[in-house]
């Protein structure tokens, strides 16, 4: 069965770009320009993942991530961006997007990680395995509310370190001596701590944005 | 009679930008036979009989001598206007007639009014102290405005703004002191209140044209800047955007072009958008200089993630180049589009990664001659005391690590 997806973004000509490449791959149940529409088309359509622009006019991917994700919690949200600035990304993770991937990703790529997020999944672009590297780095922590939100264990630095030198989940595994399931359970505590995290690079980064 | 306001009607040249309405500008009109020529312009102004205005300058002179000053502020501020002719006074006789009138208000000044013992000292200060001004040159001016900026806000190792502060904070302390010693209570209780109440006044009555005028300013100049910017992105655009476009529609049959020239345009649009990424004896610099010039090259694109930072060395600059070197071996022989660059930064020794999905080779079987693998990077890199590992199979792609101690 194939996964129903949400295209959301303020370029027609990127929305049937995608829609062209990702061909039958997918089920494409509409498609939304303004996080507006996209609010209206995911309550009346109810896809199971969105794929969603981080800038947008009237408060990009973010405005819609906070209206739909308390209320429509089993509706997963794949963050799409041009930017390779790690508010944008982190700020859209914070938020509950499932993973993030770069407007340039092929056809190919894009649709596993479609399948992926729709699975339960997470996915990480080797960019915000790079982010989470840079943010959980050894650096002095702040005395914070619950630490074990606010490192990485060994082995899940293991995984985004092989994520960030372009590794897939299936090459982890076998590089790993574990299972691809234990991979993938790995990189969703990484990112629940990333959502989670008080860390203070993480806090200091939505602060200087103006994101909290 | 027209009004004060009239305006364009006699004559008076208003140098206005045309668009607004011109508004009549007040100019002293000297003639042949008046070299200053106020009580002419303001007559012509207002527009009553010049008579009138002597008249009136003659009345509030003979009333405490408050015309003569007038005359003279007039005289000094007011612009002749621009079609009057030259007064047929030579210019020494003005310039001495002037001087008789400085000293005269001087001497004046200096006997009348309270404090006038300081009057003449001060002046004759100001005056030699204009004087090195005018005479110095243009790094001593700049020296000296720029130690006269900060007293207050001076930084600890500005020691000049300090001594001033120092020195400043000592005088009023020693005026204060002279004053509660000296002076009669009562008579400067009057004297201060005189000046807060005039003080205020002055607040009250130019407050609003000064608050004015300081936004002005600041609208003005950040107009200013706005409108650079944008001539700045636009001839950016011009030079790079629109080119790019262009050779993209000339090598539209050429994917792997369009995918190159779009990539290197991107960079730079990039570089635009979010600052400068160019080379700044950094190690993340370096590299992602180093992508991007074989990305440009090659045709490929190189996904680059740097985690951490650190100042160049020897040894990272070498892990540089090798890093590059290997970045243009999978470009050249891998037969793919696509190529991560990762670094890390530990607290011990960086670490290179570079990782390709294509065909991959077979270590043992490339030629001992060949410079590109052993040479440019094995080589390179054991010479500073790094070490290398190449991971290769023919068929499922390649990856140099390339680890660099910290020293």
């Amino acid at each position: 069965m194939t996964t129903r997806v949400l295209l959301v973004d303020d370029h027609a000509m990127f929305r049937s770009g995608v829609r062209a490449e990702l061909g039958d791959r997918v089920d494409v149940v509409g498609e939304a320009g303004t996080p507006a529409e996209a609010i209206a088309a995911i309550r009346s359509s109810q896809p199971e993942v969105v794929l969603l622009d981080v800038h947008m006019p009237d408060g990009g991917g973010l405005a819609v991530l906070e209206a739909i994700a308390p209320e429509l919690p089993d509706i997963r949200f794949l963050a799409l961006s041009v930017s390779d600035a790690a508010e944008d990304v982190i700020a859209l993770i914070r938020a509950g997007a499932r993973g993030y991937v770069t407007k340039t990703i092929s056809a190919d790529d894009l649709a596993e990680a479609i399948t992926r997020v729709a699975g339960g999944d997470v996915v990480f672009s080797p960019l915000l395995a790079g982010f989470v590297l840079d943010a959980f780095r050894d650096s002095p922590v702040a005395p914070s509310v619950d630490p074990n939100f606010d490192q990485l264990t060994p082995r899940e630095r293991e995984v985004m370190r092989l994520l960030a030198r372009g590794y897939a989940y299936k090459e982890i595994a076998a590089e790993l001596f574990i299972s691809i399931k234990t991979v993938e359970t790995h990189a969703s505590n990484v990112l629940r701590k990333l959502q989670l995290s008080s860390r203070h690079q993480l806090t200091r980064w939505a602060a200087d944005r103006r994101m909290l | 009679m027209p009004g004060p306001c009239a305006y364009g009607d006699h004559g008076v040249v208003s140098t206005a930008v045309p668009t607004t309405r011109t508004t009549a500008r007040l100019f002293r009109r000297p003639g042949s036979w008046r070299p200053a020529g106020v009580a002419a312009g303001i007559a012509e102004h207002i527009g009553v009989r010049v008579l009138l205005v002597r008249l009136g300058f003659i009345a509030l002179a003979a009333a405490g001598g408050l015309g003569v000053a007038l005359y003279g502020a007039y005289w000094i501020v007011l612009p002749p206007a621009p079609d009057a002719p030259r007064s047929r006074v030579p210019l020494w006789l003005e310039y001495l007639l002037a001087g008789l009138a400085a000293v005269a208000a001087v001497g004046g000044v200096t006997y009348t009014m309270p404090l006038s013992g300081v009057f003449a000292p001060t002046l004759l200060a100001c005056l030699g102290g204009a004087l090195i001004w005018r005479q110095a040159t243009e790094p001593e001016r700049d020296r000296w405005r720029r130690i006269s900026r900060t007293s207050l806000s001076a930084d600890h190792d500005d020691r000049m703004g300090r001594i001033r502060l120092a020195a400043g904070a000592a005088l009023v302390v020693a005026g204060g002191a002279i004053v509660l010693a000296r002076a009669n209570f009562s008579a400067i209780r009057d004297g201060l209140l005189a000046v807060v109440v005039t003080v205020v006044g002055m607040a009250l009555l130019t407050g609003p044209w000064w608050m004015r005028m300081m936004t002005q300013l600041g609208a003005e100049r950040g107009e200013r800047i706005r409108s650079q910017e944008r001539a700045d992105i636009a001839a950016h655009l011009h030079d790079s955007v629109l080119q790019t476009l262009a050779l993209i529609q000339r090598n539209s049959g050429s994917p792997r072009e369009v995918t190159r020239l779009a990539r290197g345009q991107e960079r730079e649009l990039r570089t635009l958008l979010y600052g400068s990424r160019t080379a700044s004896g950094q190690l993340a610099d370096e590299l992602r200089v180093a992508a991007a010039e074989v990305e440009d090259a090659y045709a490929i694109s190189v996904e680059t993630v740097v985690v951490g930072d650190v100042a160049l060395t020897d040894g990272l600059a070498a892990a540089a180049a090798a890093a590059r070197e290997a970045l243009v071996n999978a470009a050249k022989h891998a037969g793919v589009t696509v190529v991560s660059l990762y670094a890390e930064v530990e607290p011990d020794a960086v670490s290179i990664f570079i990782k390709d999905r294509g065909v991959g080779f077979d270590l043992d079987a490339v030629a001992p001659d060949r410079q590109g693998v052993r040479g440019s990077i094995i080589g390179r890199i054991e010479r500073h005391g790094g070490d290398v590992k190449v991971r290769s199979q023919p068929g499922s792609g390649t990856e140099v690590e390339i680890r660099m101690p910290l020293q």
